[in-house]
């Protein structure tokens, strides 16, 4: 274990990693984010999805440096009285566990539809590769938007279907320009002539090859997954309203501005940026790492 | 030139090909769309009112044509929306078609000026950045579009409500404006000062995630372009600046960014409706979501349908044009 943290620290990549302060920024921001997440019911001074803890006398109070603010509401209350930041905290929660599943679904089913079409290609290529045409030109956001209108009321689950419907075709695509890449390649064919079965062959000798370009388009992919969700809450067709979500608290927010009421909107929306732009600038180091030209 | 024959008959049979496609892709969505408003709801008592009797219901079922096998069912939907009969919707009593054809001009204007901004601002700005990439200017530029593309459009409409109709009260926050007909039906809201300034906002909401990207592809493409050695000949030859990098340099780098923009369509039908929902923009996308909240069927169906001939129309269209932009794609039998 120590010898392997040694070998990780002195490494190339490790050393470009630290002298690229954006890098290091976005990873920084991810940490943060996805800490507060994960420890949302320890750290949140109020769980605002409880209603025997909210009381509307704490509605609406700004933030705990303005005047008329108030302890323990850091960043403020909402119409209900909710804390401010516990509700950004459960928030982030929902737009990780959207963001993890269906990037890992996406990637599982593109990955294999990828390898079996590049690999054996044919009709079934053929056919995959046109339907991923189709599905790509109707945009992710589109279909999930409509999926959710027709199907209503079905929670994070259902969000993440309504996601992974088109988001497959950017793995498929990858891994199957990634198979065509290396399919004639001489260590390929000798594997081939020494026997090896095709499993054998796609899953130790062709997506090992695969797997940079792939994790850049998840990277890429998990922040605009993490915006579609806050869009679709945003919108109303995402998560139910007893769930916490950084997009309804904008879409609830939004009401107040012409009241002034700043924070409702200001705060989730920095939180749902920062996660975002963490991942993006980590995606933008990862790109120019393994391959500047992708 | 000899070959120009042979080659005007391939890009005939890939248009060709690519218009069987078309349809067949059209009539897979018609029947997702005919499964739809067959399964999810009962149009019969939606049509008839929760109250009706027995009787009213037959009656409402025949008319409708319920009462035939499905295939036969599918047939008339099929007929009717080549007839442009999308059926009336569940909420208003109108025909859907006329419904949304009348919002089509407001959409129609709010997209064609957020594609106009992005790719001007995307590609000026890219080119820009590229000729002196680690400039003060071009630093602040690319931090700028880090952030275009980490925040949702529909945070972006916010903030510019925020910070210009709130806080500045410089524009206007929602609506379309004063608008005026031209050529008959066609509202306009572009020829009036009023209406012109309800449309800055929205079309820069709807635009700025694009612009972003397309300015991050301009200044990847120009960077690596101004490095080739034919470049590098261009400014041998004593050629000026203006020349070297628009018309040596730029053409080259578009060709991706053309590709790109192409293949947007669909993103801007979806985040116009975002857009238009946060600005009460009267558009098709606005309607859109009002008939997902009242689950007016019908209207959800005709906009899903006339979408889809739209997207699949302009990439059929775009890919046709490309092969005039990009000397290097032949259209033969493997595309």
């Amino acid at each position: 274990m120590e010898s392997m943290i040694k070998k990780i620290l002195s490494s190339r990549k490790f050393h470009h990693y630290i002298r690229d302060p954006s890098a290091v920024a976005g990873s920084l921001i991810l940490i943060i984010m996805l800490f507060g997440a994960i420890f949302a019911p320890l750290i949140a001074p109020q769980d605002p999805y409880d209603i025997k803890t909210l009381s509307l006398k704490d509605s609406m109070s700004p933030p705990i440096w303005m005047k008329g603010g108030k302890a323990p509401f850091l960043l403020g209350t909402d119409d209900q009285g909710r804390d401010i930041l516990s509700t950004i905290l459960y928030g982030c929660r929902t737009s990780f566990i959207v963001g993890f599943s269906a990037v890992a679904i996406a990637g599982i089913i593109g990955v294999t539809i990828g390898l079996l079409s590049g690999f054996y290609g044919g009709i079934l290529d053929a056919i995959t590769m046109r339907l991923a045409d189709t599905l790509f030109s109707f945009s992710t956001t589109l279909m999930a938007m409509l999926f959710l209108g027709i199907f209503k009321g079905g929670g994070i689950p259902l969000i993440v279907i309504a996601i992974v419907i088109t988001d497959w075709v950017r793995y498929a695509r990858t891994m199957r320009g990634g198979v065509l890449g290396v399919k004639e390649e001489d260590y390929v064919s000798a594997a081939k002539a020494s026997g090896a079965n095709n499993l054998r062959i796609a899953l130790r000798h062709i997506l090992p090859n695969a797997i940079p370009p792939l994790l850049v388009i998840a990277a890429v992919d998990f922040g605009a997954v993490v915006m579609l969700e806050a869009t679709l809450s945003f919108l109303g067709v995402g998560v139910p309203i007893n769930k916490p979500s950084l997009g309804m608290m904008i879409s609830l927010g939004k009401n107040y501005i012409y009241a002034g009421k700043w924070w409702l909107v200001i705060f989730p929306g920095g939180a749902l940026v920062a996660i975002v732009l963490g991942i993006n600038l980590l995606a933008d180091w990862l790109r120019e790492e393994i391959n500047p030209k992708l | 030139m000899e070959s120009l024959a042979p080659c005007l008959l391939i890009m005939l049979a890939y248009i060709i090909r690519r218009l069987i496609q078309g349809i067949a892709v059209l009539l897979a969505v018609s029947v997702i769309c005919f499964a739809i408003f067959q399964f999810m709801g009962d149009p019969v008592l939606t049509l008839a009112g929760r109250y009706a009797t027995q009787k009213q219901q037959e009656e409402v079922r025949k008319t409708l044509g319920l009462d035939k096998p499905l295939y036969i069912q599918y047939f008339i939907f099929l007929k009717n929306a080549l007839h442009g009969n999308f059926g009336m919707s569940y909420v208003t009593h109108i025909p859907v078609l006329g419904l949304i054809f009348e919002r089509l001009p407001a959409s129609i204007e709010l997209a064609i000026t957020a594609m106009i901004i992005s790719l001007s601002l995307g590609i000026i700005l890219g080119v820009v950045s590229s000729l002196n990439p680690n400039s003060i200017p071009s630093r602040i530029v690319m931090t700028g579009s880090l952030f275009g593309i980490s925040l949702p459009t529909f945070l972006i409409g916010i903030l510019l409500i925020m910070i210009f109709a709130v806080a500045l009260r410089l524009l206007p926050p929602f609506g379309r404006g004063e608008v005026i007909k031209v050529a008959g039906t066609w509202r306009t809201g572009f020829l009036t000062s009023n209406g012109f300034s309800h449309l800055i906002l929205p079309a820069f909401t709807l635009g700025m995630y694009q612009l972003a990207v397309i300015l991050r592809l301009t200044r990847g493409g120009m960077m690596e372009v101004l490095r080739e050695d034919y470049i590098r000949t261009a400014w041998a030859k004593g050629l000026s600046r203006m020349i070297v990098v628009f018309k040596h340099a730029l053409r080259n780098a578009l060709i991706p960014v053309i590709t790109i923009a192409g293949l947007q369509f669909g993103e801007l039908i979806a985040f116009s409706t975002v857009t238009e929902t946060i600005f009460q923009w009267p558009g098709a996308g606005n309607l859109l979501l009002t008939s997902i909240y009242e689950t007016d069927h019908p209207v959800i169906i005709a906009y899903v349908m006339i979408t889809s001939f739209i997207i699949l129309s302009l990439n059929i269209l775009v890919d046709t044009l490309y092969v005039f932009i990009n000397p290097k794609i032949r259209y033969g039998k493997h595309d």
